[in-house]
């Protein structure tokens, strides 16, 4: 336990920093942190930490800065973006980093805190947060630096329509499942009563009787025509595209037992009654896609993920003032200031001498790079030195990121198609039921012609496939829902049916196979000096950096001397004054004293060395660290007969190293989003099913055009929208683990489809002799579906006794009484 | 037995009665996020406001 941050839960490495919650001192990993966990506890909802289900990302430090958010004061710009009816301001804002239901109770109390602010909701499925406050009292940037401070990223969401569709989406089949549920129980209540006379060999008077099928027909016919709907235009649509989708059998079946029904029901000619089952029916298929639905909601759109990518304000330099403007408004050919810590937010050419950029996310280079002057830097990468400005050369829709997003919508839409394997065994089936259909009608035309019609009907609602339709659904959306509990997210059902094909894996390298961030791997010292007081120097001396170098040092120290006259040299180094001596930190060629008593450095890490004005006293190796779930990851997939390779944007020095450690022979560095692209289309060329798995934006074509995708979970959204798995925990192992249980969900589903074919199979010979009475057919029918779901559940995971208390343990022990209190 | 065909009636009148509250609370926004509004129950804030759409 004491290993790890108490706000974030990564590991601590060597931070002595504190935080005080409550009355206790508990660890933390860094700043951000300490500042987050201490604004929690101190405004009272130190409950968070008892409830959370998963622990969030480390806060930025740019998160943190009061000044990152004071562009949302110019009313102009907060306009943009908020509604104002008379004296009340409101706003919807897209949350970035939450993960639970207590994430959202967060940011609920400490938003609503705030003076002035009415109403405040949180709403986990969308990842937005609606908020209304009296502006007199309150401004946009004081809402979403309350947000900031408790270490979620708010940002003006891409496209609201998205949201509200899904919205809409949503109440509409919710209540198209309403309406089939309560049918179904209506309508059951008179079946039951009828088979079970049926059954004692009783005999219910026959005006009841009909009174009963008079109502049962009343109420399945909303079932039918407002719930059914949805299934009765999906068939009409696929006959006329010529293609035979699920839809079909299935709303055909419906067609005719409802229509049989009402047939009988009118004419007074009882005995075929199968509105329990078109009703029941319904129900299920309804249910199924409700809970598909709810999963690919849970995903943002691809314009929502640019959003989060892009800073959502720019400084705009006008006649010699700089001016706080939205992104979305620049031109080609504006002027741009882009300040320490800020993400630039188009691609333009450098102004100033130089800047240093870190690419990371956009390249999967792990090093900051350096650009002179009149060089392009592109949109999306942070600036990690001093501000610089820049004359934009492309709008920020015609820019780099824009273009890799236009990349990843076609490699999505040329996706190799793999017909599921429920619409290739519809298709036989209906192929099937129309011969078997047509040979019954047709040899009870010899034998007795006025029994034709009673048996073929019967042959089609026997064969009405409710256990195949649910067979897919059930066992899918038990497989997500297990997933889920073990930390894999899934977005597109299909692609548990894709992974369980998978044979070769593609996977980036930083960020994916390595933390993606630089960390202190080996330090030397000169004879005669102390390491930690090395490290204290180092750390004090880059402390006000953004760069990633400065980060990896960050890290180790709490209390640091004070630094004078502190000057950063971009690309080489930092020089400071400590306690009255100037000291430096920074490249071999920066130093430029002779190394004689430190050993050389391993190839692939990147050489820090501090010195003072005579000597060199340390030399840290920083390296980009790998996961250490990398290697069990790679080689567990090789036991499964998944060969990995590595596509990374890196240098191959860093590729090389890495790919030695983990195991990985092929490996391919250097590689543009486009090279990603190709590789990986020349794997699937090969006849290949292509894992792929990543977490930056150059990744983003890659996912999207791969045969099953996976993204970190602190990857970036754009990944996330590309992918169809996040691996919320980061942890790779769950990797093989994902693909032997959807290998699971796989047999299930072929023993459902086979349970489902031999029931059909088994009683439409019974049903064309005319041996199927009605109450038969229609418990046959639905014992089959129910018998497909059980099968299905097997998936899910056991709840385990401790699982089942965990919430009565935490309120008794972890929460504060006064919870209860007042 | 007659009585059912007054009782079958009444039942289907609350049966259209139960689906209209549920229709209503749909558009109320009551299932648009059934997570969080179970943390609510450990806010011991006495200023929560109701809401006031």
């Amino acid at each position: 336990m004491s290993a790890t941050c108490f706000h974030c839960n990564e590991p601590l490495g060597t931070s002595k920093l504190t935080a005080i919650v409550g009355d206790r001192d508990e660890p933390v990993c860094c700043a951000g942190c300490r500042a987050v966990a201490e604004l929690i506890a101190g405004a009272g909802f130190s409950q968070y930490y008892a409830v959370r289900s998963q622990a969030p990302s480390r806060p930025e430090a740019a998160l943190l800065q009061a000044d990152t958010w004071s562009a949302f004061e110019n009313p102009a710009v907060a306009a943009t973006i908020t509604q104002r009816t008379g004296d009340t301001d409101a706003v919807t804002l897209g949350i970035d980093g939450l993960r639970c239901a207590a994430c959202a109770w967060l940011i609920d109390k400490v938003v609503g805190a705030l003076d002035g602010v009415q109403e405040v909701s949180t709403n986990l499925a969308t990842g937005r947060v609606h908020v209304r406050w009296r502006n007199s009292r309150l401004s946009l940037a004081e809402v979403m630096r309350a947000i900031a401070r408790a270490g979620y990223r708010p940002f003006p969401p891409g496209d609201l329509s998205i949201a509200e569709h899904q919205q809409s989406e949503r109440r509409s089949s919710l209540r198209h499942l309403a309406v089939a549920a309560f049918g179904m129980m209506q309508v059951m209540m008179f079946a039951v009563a009828s088979y079970s006379a049926e059954l004692n060999g009783e005999i219910i008077d026959p005006e009841l009787l009909s009174f009963f099928s008079l109502v049962s027909m009343l109420v399945a016919t909303p079932v039918m025509f407002y719930t059914g709907m949805p299934i009765l235009s999906g068939a009409v649509r696929s006959v006329r595209l010529r293609t035979i989708s699920m839809d079909v059998p299935v709303a055909s079946a419906l067609v005719l037992a409802y229509g049989a029904s009402v047939y009988s029901t009118l004419t007074g000619r009882l005995g075929d009654l199968y509105f329990d089952s078109v009703t029941m029916f319904i129900f299920f298929v309804t249910l199924g896609r409700f809970v598909q639905m709810s999963v690919r909601h849970r995903t943002t759109g691809i314009t929502d993920a640019l959003a989060r990518q892009m800073p959502s304000v720019a400084h705009r330099i006008r006649d010699g003032v700089a001016e706080s403007i939205p992104a979305a408004s620049l031109a080609l050919g504006d002027i741009v200031l882009v300040k320490r810590g800020e993400i630039v937010p188009a691609d333009g050419a450098l102004i100033d001498d130089e800047a240093s950029v870190d690419e990371s996310l956009l390249t999967g280079e792990s090093l900051a790079v350096r650009r002179m002057r009149g060089a392009v830097i592109t949109g999306g990468s942070l600036n990690v030195g001093h501000p610089f400005s820049m004359r934009l050369t492309a709008a920020p829709s015609q820019s780099v990121v824009a273009h890799i997003v236009a990349l990843l919508e076609r490699a999505q839409g040329q996706r190799p198609v793999i017909s599921a394997a429920a619409d290739r065994a519809s298709r036989r089936f209906l192929i099937a039921v129309i011969v078997s259909a047509v040979a019954t009608a047709a040899g009870w035309m010899i034998v007795d012609s006025s029994q034709a019609f009673g048996a073929t009907l019967a042959v089609l609602v026997v064969a009405c496939p409710c256990a195949f339709a649910i067979a897919m659904p059930a066992a899918t959306s038990a497989g997500i829902a297990a997933l889920a509990r073990k930390g894999v997210l899934v977005s597109n059902p299909a692609a548990l049916e894709a992974l369980a094909a998978v044979d070769r894996a593609v996977v980036d390298k930083t960020g994916t196979l390595t933390h993606g961030r630089l960390r202190i791997a080996r330090t030397h010292v000169a004879p005669g000096v102390d390491r930690i007081w090395c490290q204290t120097m180092a750390a004090a001396l880059e402390s006000s950096s953004e760069h990633p170098i400065a980060k990896a040092f960050r890290l180790e120290s709490s209390d640091l001397p004070a630094t004078n006259n502190v000057r950063v040299h971009a690309g080489l180094g930092i020089e400071g004054i400590v306690h009255g001596t100037q000291y430096r930190l920074g490249t071999r060629k920066f130093i430029s004293l002779p190394i004689d008593v430190l050993p050389d450095p391993q190839p692939a890490s990147t050489v820090v060395l501090l010195a003072d004005e005579h000597r060199i006293l340390a030399q840290f190796e920083l390296q980009d660290e790998l996961r250490s779930t990398a290697p069990a990851c790679v080689n567990s997939l090789g036991n499964h007969g998944i060969a990995t390779a590595i596509l990374s944007g890196d240098r191959l020095s860093a590729v090389e190293a890495v790919g030695d450690s983990c195991g990985i022979s092929e490996r391919h560095a250097a590689c543009s989003p486009e090279e990603k692209l190709e590789r990986l289309r020349a794997l699937q060329s090969q006849g290949h099913r292509v894992l792929a798995v990543g977490d930056g934006v150059n990744d983003a074509p890659l996912l999207g055009a791969a045969d099953v995708s996976v993204a970190m979970g602190r990857g970036t959204a754009l990944a996330h929208s590309s992918a169809d798995m996040i691996l919320m925990n980061e942890d790779l192992r769950a990797l093989p683990a994902a693909i032997d249980f959807t290998r699971r969900v796989r047999r299930i589903v072929r023993q459902n489809l086979f349970w489902a074919a031999a029931y059909n199979f088994g009683s439409l010979p019974l049903a064309a002799f005319g041996l199927v009475p009605p109450w038969v057919a229609a418990l046959g029918m639905s014992l089959s579906s129910i018998l497909v779901i059980a099968n299905a559940t097997r998936l899910l995971p056991k709840r385990s006794a401790a699982e089942r208390s965990r919430f009565s343990s935490s309120r008794g022990s972890s929460l504060p009484a006064q919870a209860y209190g007042s | 037995m007659s009585i059912l065909f007054t009782l079958i009636p009444l039942s289907l009148l609350l049966v259209v009665f139960a689906g209209w509250a549920f229709f209503w609370a749909v558009d109320r926004g009551q299932f648009d996020d059934l997570d969080s509004p179970a943390w609510e129950i450990l806010s011991d804030n006495a200023t929560d406001k109701e809401p006031e759409e």
